[in-house]
């Protein structure tokens, strides 16, 4: 006779109050595959823990973004924000898409440059920029989004030896009703700090206004704000065309739109409150379009999100290293990836799921990683099946940041493979080594 | 006339010291001359009293919270629609009325009805955004300012006098004289209920409640003023009273009105000593108290129900003034066995 | 080391201990161990019932029974 399915005994208590989910449907449902590949063949042939990037994710959020606004205002132009993913590979996929480059460093302005992307579609912005990075953007015609009056009085210092006449930007920070409020960057609108920069820009006459700029904060889930947003840079250009019969090229909204990630301490999770482009994109939209700029000088509508485009497209794939009881009863699982490689799981409730389930019975687990510190906490308090040691963990929704905020901590960085849209799998940044440290290394010579 | 079958699916079976509007929304339903009602219960708890109670549902079960994602909620009450299909589903807590209101089109498809606000009704009286609701509907509000870290304290009260009342994003409100006890309560109701927390000045009065319901076209089908007579420490009424108050009710028809508002509302103010009105919190649903409204002439849970089927509903233009409820509790006698069933099967 | 007398279990596993008022769910597979532990089954005897009838390897039995066994005394379900 055959034997029957095994699955470990289980008790949970049940406390009066909390509903048990005996009976329910599994909150769990496993990753076997991303894009059609196994996830344990991904690990075996590219070790364990792996970053995975999809293709086909890139593209198609890219394009269901670009549609969203283009569909609703005549001219739109994505700029693809570097610190959210600098991968060359990942870069290059959103330039083959059409986008500028949204830099806030020499290091990424260096990258961009390198990838190919032509001087004059990249935007430079950021609090730090020193006088050798504003000449070098000058003299490549790039777009400088001024932040602080410092940065505008060495730009005009520039700018009277210079040729080439600075093409130039501020970023605006303001009330759009949402907190916090970002006012460390750039100038304010409300207190007319703003409106003083352009006139001294306009009055200036060293250097070529060429747009408006706005990022109003993260993870917004509110789109009104950005209608507000849009609406009081409009406002903006108005008073520019009234004064100077100056009509600005674009107004660029920045980004900060909302991924599906669950973001701590919210009650609902993202999957269900994070805004469509759609929505986005008709709040933005809408505002300019029904401001009182002039039908002909309608400027273009810059965006840089880099979250919202990314994030979907990246996986974070580990392995079970060993299970624990707490002296509380609470349930321990260590896996090989932690907070060194998914440094978003300090501000998000991210998504951990194993690859593959044999048992729908989840116990209240603590998902650690494998760094000896007491921080380095995956998930805490999460309804979460047992699985064996060796067996594969996926953290799904990881493509932004993490692979530009990662720490070399301990260990080596691991593989990062992307997979193309004819589910070809290519390693796009190789694990490091003894000889990635080595080669920067310097040993004086008395220690050798 | 006979009366028509039909099956309503509720949330908000706790009636305990902080009730939910489940238990009496059922009361006022049972006693409608035009239905006949099967009675089922959604509760996230297992201990719920009205999972227990005689006469109240017909067949309860248990659902997944909101917070464990619409999908989730979605599947377990399609599982439920299966079994017992469902007319009209009544959500009662705030906390799920985004997630309903979101899929409002998904249930109508299987042919769940419900009667609740639009999602920018919903959204822009939540109590982050009073102070803006009040300046786009030209309404008195307290001064109200959104709290996201306890570092924003000392910032705060450079605008605020004390006390003030803390409050969660979707409930718990307390009172607080200093600036420590401020940051005590955010961390207190920041880990329940989220981010941000409200912290809004105290307005000195007499705190007045109307009930209302709105056909989503501007016009109040009823409304119902009361006094609470009670309050429990938790700011709950535990006794009130109808009263004729009729600038209250033609406020509560011009909010109506401009809101185009759709479903329950409860509306608090406080009534100042110069007989100024100011609005405290817009709640998106019947409240506990519903069936005082009931018993002074308006049967609003009745209306809504066939709002919710698309039947035409003539406005109340009466309620009687003076009547009056007092809650008490009572201990319902039950069996280990009933919470057996409740907690492993998920139904009862 | 015995479950306690107090202890009952109903046939979908729904567990009550009368003496504390504390109530638990168990899984089928763990409903058969307490099953057998009720009726005064040694842990190798368990062991051999719980192989005998499933798909499962007795090295890995044992290690979650060891487990499963931590939780019944930490639920206070046990007596000396």
């Amino acid at each position: 006779m055959a034997k029957l399915a095994y699955e470990r005994p289980i008790i949970n208590r049940i406390s009066a109050g909390i509903p048990d989910k005996f009976g329910m449907q599994s909150r769990i449902r496993p990753i076997p595959q991303i894009e059609g590949l196994s996830v344990e063949e991904l690990m075996k042939k590219h070790g364990s823990p792996l970053f995975v990037l999809s293709e086909k994710t890139i593209r198609d959020t890219f394009r269901s973004a670009l549609k969203a606004f283009e569909t609703r205002y005549p001219s739109v132009q994505f700029a693809w924000s570097y610190k959210t993913n600098y991968l060359d590979s990942v870069c290059r996929i959103f330039h083959q898409e059409g986008s500028w480059a949204e830099v806030v460093s020499r290091f990424e302005y260096e990258k961009a440059l390198a990838n190919g992307v032509p001087g004059n579609q990249i935007i430079f912005n950021g609090p730090h920029k020193t006088r050798d990075d504003l000449e070098v953007a000058i003299e490549n015609d790039s777009l400088i989004h001024i932040d602080h009056f410092d940065e505008l009085y060495t730009l005009l210092e520039i700018a009277g030896k210079s040729v080439t006449k600075p093409k130039v930007a501020i970023r605006v920070n303001m009330d759009t009703g949402i907190f916090p409020r970002w006012e460390r960057f750039g100038f304010n609108y409300e207190n007319g700090e703003a409106w003083d920069a352009l006139n001294r820009i306009m009055l200036s006459g060293k250097l070529d206004l060429v747009g408006l700029h706005t990022h109003i904060g993260t993870y917004i889930l509110a789109p009104s704000a950005y209608g507000m947003a849009a609406n009081k840079l409009a406002q903006l250009a108005i008073n520019l065309a009234r004064k100077y019969n100056h009509h600005i090229q674009y107004i660029d909204m920045g980004g900060g739109f909302a991924s599906k990630n669950t973001l701590k301490g919210a009650y609902l999770p993202g999957t269900d409150t994070c805004p469509t482009f759609d929505e986005y994109a008709d709040a933005i939209t809408s505002a300019l379009i029904n401001s009182e700029i002039e039908p002909d000088h309608m400027p273009t509508l810059f965006l840089e999100s880099g979250r919202a485009l990314i994030d979907d497209a990246g996986y974070l794939l580990g392995t079970v290293v060993a299970n624990k009881r707490l002296p509380d009863g609470r349930r321990a699982t260590i896996v090989d990836a932690g907070v060194n490689l998914l440094f978003t799981s300090f501000w998000y409730d991210h998504q951990v799921v194993p690859a593959v389930i044999s048992s729908q019975h989840t116990e209240n687990t603590t998902i650690y990683g494998p760094l000896c510190m007491n921080i380095d906490i995956l998930r805490d308090a999460v309804m979460f099946p047992l699985l064996r040691p060796g067996e594969r963990i996926v953290v799904p929704r990881v493509g932004a940041y993490n692979m530009t905020q990662w720490m070399q901590f301990i260990t080596y960085r691991p593989n990062i493979v992307l997979i193309d849209t004819e589910q070809r799998i290519h390693v796009i940044r190789e694990q490091e080594n003894q000889n990635t440290f080595q080669t920067s290394e310097r040993i004086p010579q008395y220690l050798k | 006339m006979p009366r028509k079958k039909i099956t309503i699916a509720i949330t908000g079976l706790n009636n305990t010291d902080n009730p939910g509007p489940g238990v009496p929304f059922i009361r006022a339903i049972r006693e409608s001359d035009r239905f006949e009602t099967t009675v089922i219960g959604l509760a996230y708890e297992n201990l719920e009293p009205g999972i227990y109670m005689e006469g109240i549902t017909d067949k309860t079960y248990l659902i997944p919270y909101p917070s464990s994602g619409a999908e989730q909620l979605l599947a377990r009450i399609e599982q439920i629609h299966r079994k017992n299909p469902i007319d009209v589903l009544i959500p009662n807590y705030d906390a799920e009325l985004f997630t309903f209101i979101k899929n409002e089109g998904w249930l109508r498809e299987r042919g769940i009805r419900t009667f609740l606000p639009g999602m920018e009704s919903f959204m822009e009286r939540t109590k982050d955004n009073l102070s803006s609701f009040g300046e786009k509907y030209d309404l008195k509000v307290p001064k109200s300012l959104p709290l996201t870290g306890a570092h924003q304290v000392d910032q705060l009260f450079e605008d605020l006098d004390f006390p003030v009342f803390v409050k969660g994003k979707f409930y718990d409100a307390y009172k607080a004289w200093d600036k420590h006890e401020v940051s005590t309560l955010f961390h207190k109701i920041s880990a329940k209920w989220g981010l941000p927390v409200m912290v809004q000045e105290f307005v000195e009065g007499t705190e007045v409640n109307v009930i209302a319901l709105g056909d989503g076209k501007g016009n109040t089908i009823g409304a119902v003023p009361m006094r609470k007579t009670y309050i429990t420490d938790k700011g709950k009424a535990w006794g009130g009273i109808t009263i004729d108050d009729e600038k209250m009710l033609s406020l509560t028809y011009d909010i109506i009105r401009k809101t185009k508002w759709r479903g329950g509302m409860e509306l608090e103010m406080i009534r100042t000593r110069d007989n100024e009105y100011y609005i405290i919190e817009i709640n998106p649903r019947l409240p506990a108290w519903l069936y005082l409204a009931v018993a002074a002439g308006q049967n609003l849970p009745e209306a809504m129900v066939r709002l919710a089927l698309d039947e035409k509903v003539e406005p109340f233009h009466a309620f009687k003034s003076g009547k009056m409820f007092i809650r008490y509790s009572y201990d319902l006698i039950g069996d280990i066995s009933l919470f057996e069933s409740i907690t492993v099967k998920g139904e009862l | 080391m015995r479950i306690k007398k107090s202890v009952a279990v109903s046939e979908n596993g729904f567990v009550f201990d009368s003496s504390t008022g504390d109530s638990f769910n168990l899984n089928s597979i763990g409903r058969e161990i307490v099953e057998l532990m009720k009726n005064g089954s040694e842990q190798s005897e368990i062991t051999q019932k719980i192989v005998e009838r499933y798909e499962v390897e007795p090295a890995i039995f044992e290690q979650n029974l060891m487990d499963f066994q931590s939780m019944l005394k930490q639920f206070n379900l046990m007596e000396e």
